[in-house]
């Protein structure tokens, strides 16, 4: 392989790794502040890219004016604040009945819901997918990188991922902010004790661990077809990324997540029949020689 | 509080796998039953699923809804992509239900194992759904009909238009198993046949998400034809990134083997515009199956895929054998099928075989572009049209050990 070729695929690795960032960091914020493992990560980054689908290709109709369409930009926000009040709605009325309980009810639960998600979607819409066909005419067309032809789009996608991720940990690593939620999950009755209010807090969080995966969802809806099975396809991988990068760690999860995606690209040139095993071939390695994942503290 | 989580995860489990109770109960001994057995809630649900239901039901009402005096009854149930599942329901279809013929299956490792099945307990099944030759050939059966399309059959129209126009190299991108590898090989076969080359080939797991390493390395061999060896959402997702990374636009062509018109639908005319591909069945060919594909479509929401429009055929001319041999058992009816000439709006010459298969023409099909289609479903032109003889393994080369009796 020549120098022009590796360059190729780290670009397609990156651009896979960016989804996986954006998920897993999502997941470790959930886990890390609620100890809620979220099966219903990909159910709800597929339910962001169906928000932008129906926002430009059928809301209008429905509502009576067929001339609206919610645009390519407008789907970046509106996405993740509907998947997010969503998410919200389902911390307050069910996951808060199951704190008191193992883990395993809280996975079973969001298994069941993302189960229903995708059930019900698949009932309306194309199972191979429906073709997003709002990307903004600024961002159509490749770019010739030198080394490789790039479709401008997948740019697009990557700087804005690594902007999210970079400010999301900024934020909760470094701010009085998410100095609070931390101190939160810590010991919520101290914190509670100086008047925050808590669960508000809890709520907030789900919800915003959730936006990050409708947004990756709308992200995706140009790249890939938008179909009810999108998150089902990686949410396994993305839960892989997690448990390397160390359950709950902020940091590990965006790291362990572009590297991967970078593994993966390389994988996929060299030995191809192992680019969806190796994942696993890596995290199997890791937890037998750090259990707690790469970035993981070992208490656990 | 215990009580409502478990009842929380049991109505979230029931909605999820619900569709699977929708299998048949109660046993009547008067009456002819027909189970169609498919894919309901997986990636094969749009191209036969609830759709391949609503056909059969249409292809009983339009036959009149009994023959021999026998009320017809149609039973369905969700296989699940899954050879056990759907093995258990057979089972269970066939010794309690008195199923008589089970139709559809998309989805080659439960076509083989429910045809095997089937057989054995003296039971027809038509396979509507599911690609692979060994159907009819190695694993061929006494009892086992294969209705719509073989992976045999797929490329000999795509690759023989692709080689002709000057598509000489080709270079393959395979979904990891049995099928995919089944469809490159036949193609190769094809193409140097025709005096093409086949340059390589790259394996990719099945339902990965991101083509492009693999398009790069297809891109970077300078082959002029990527062959698409994959299905469903495999397919869609290839051409759609092929042409995000401008790879059509630099003059390499893509050629997809296995094309359903959902397919089309999924990656929308702008990005498909141009793909060449071999189909059993178009709605819009002729006045026939326009007819009958508006009725479906007044049903269903969506126009028949070649499977859904296979089902209808495949139960109408069973019900058609019944009725002509006089009985619902699976000998006569069998004999009957195999000496009848099936031809309606969706099968012209069709033929069906010693070793199960039913040769019929085939047709080349075009994807309309933006410009050409004139509303949601105008996707295809049809170029040409395959005859039975090319388009089949001619029943002297089969493998199949019934042929050799």
């Amino acid at each position: 392989m020549n120098l022009d070729a590796i360059l190729a695929q780290t670009m397609l690795g990156l651009s896979q790794g960016v989804f996986y960032a954006m998920l897993s960091l999502g997941l470790a914020i959930i886990f890390g502040l609620l100890n809620v493992i979220n099966f219903a990560h990909g159910a709800l980054y597929m339910l962001g890219a169906f928000v932008a689908l129906i926002g430009y290709s059928y809301i209008g109709p429905w509502l009576g004016y067929p001339d609206f369409q919610m645009g390519f930009w407008w789907a970046l926000f509106v996405a993740p604040l509907v998947v997010g009040c969503f998410g919200m709605l389902m911390e307050r009325f069910m996951l808060r009945r199951l704190y008191q309980f193992d883990h395993i009810y809280g996975l079973l639960l969001t298994f069941g819901v993302a189960l229903v998600l995708q059930g019900v979607l698949s009932n309306y819409f194309n199972i191979s997918g429906t073709a997003y066909p709002a990307t903004p005419e600024m961002l159509n067309g490749i770019v010739n990188l030198g080394f490789m032809y790039f479709p401008k789009y997948r740019l697009f996608a990557i700087v804005l991922s690594i902007i999210v991720c970079f400010a999301t940990w900024f934020m909760i690593e470094r701010t009085s902010l998410g100095a609070v939620l931390r101190a939160g999950q810590e010991n919520p009755k101290l914190v509670e004790a100086f008047g925050i209010n808590v669960p508000r807090m809890v709520t907030l969080t789900f919800g915003f661990g959730v936006a990050l995966a409708a947004l990756a969802g709308v992200l995706a809806a140009p790249i890939y077809s938008v179909s009810p099975l999108m998150g089902a396809d990686l949410i396994i991988t993305v839960f892989a990324v997690v448990v390397i990068g160390g359950m709950g760690s902020i940091l590990g999860a965006i790291v362990t997540g572009l590297t991967l995606g970078l593994v993966q690209g390389l994988t996929q040139a060299l030995y191809p029949p192992a680019a969806n095993t190796v994942i696993f071939f890596i995290m199997v390695i890791v937890l037998l020689i750090r259990p707690a994942g790469l970035f993981g503290k070992a208490d656990g | 509080m215990n009580k409502s989580l478990v009842t929380a995860v049991c109505a979230a489990g029931v909605a999820a796998f619900g569709s699977t109770a929708l299998a048949a109960d109660g046993a009547t001994n008067g009456s002819v039953k027909i189970g169609v057995l498919s894919d309901m809630s997986g990636v094969y649900k749009a191209i036969e699923g609830p759709g391949a239901v609503i056909a059969a039901e249409m292809a009983v009402e339009d036959f009149g809804g009994s023959v021999l005096g026998e009320e017809i009854e149609i039973v369905s149930a969700d296989h699940q992509n899954k050879a056990d599942v759907a093995s258990s329901i057979a089972r269970r279809w066939i010794d309690r239900d008195k199923v008589d013929m089970l139709v559809g299956m998309d989805n080659s490792a439960v076509g083989l194992a429910v045809q095997g099945l089937a057989s054995g307990k003296d039971t027809i099944t038509m396979n509507t759904g599911a690609g692979s030759v060994e159907l009819t050939e190695s694993q061929c059966s006494k009892y086992g009909i294969h209705y719509v399309y073989d992976t045999y059959a797929l490329p000999v129209g795509t690759a023989t238009a692709m080689v002709e126009n000057g598509g000489k190299s080709w270079f393959f991108i395979t979904a990891d198993y049995a099928f995919g590898h089944s469809l490159r090989d036949n193609t190769s076969r094809v193409v140097k046949e025709m005096g093409g080359e086949v340059m390589g080939s790259v394996e990719a797991p099945l339902s990965t998400t991101d083509f492009s390493s693999y398009l790069l390395q297809a891109s970077s061999s300078g082959a002029d034809v990527i062959g698409l060896a994959n299905a469903g959402g495999d397919t869609v997702n290839s051409i759609k990134q092929a042409n995000s990374f401008g790879i059509v636009q630099r003059g390499q062509k893509l050629a997809g083997m296995l094309v359903f018109l959902t397919d089309v639908k999924a990656l929308g005319l702008d990005t498909a515009k141009g793909l060449q591909f071999t189909t059993a069945f178009y709605w819009d060919r002729n006045e026939e199956s326009r007819k009958w594909s508006q009725r479906f479509f007044e049903k269903h929401g969506a126009m028949p895929t070649m499977v859904q429009a296979g089902v209808y055929s495949a139960v109408m001319h069973y019900l058609e054998a019944i009725k002509a041999s006089g009985s619902d058992a699976a000998a006569p009816v069998r004999k009957q099928l195999g000496e009848m000439e099936l031809n309606d709006f969706f099968v012209q010459n069709g033929k069906i075989e010693a070793n199960g298969l039913m040769s019929h023409d085939m047709y080349l099909a075009k994807v309309k572009t933006p410009e050409e289609s004139e509303s949601d479903w105008d996707l295809l032109d049809i170029v040409s049209t395959i005859p039975a003889a090319d388009a089949y393994i001619p029943i002297s080369e089969s493998a199949c050990s019934l042929v050799k009796q």
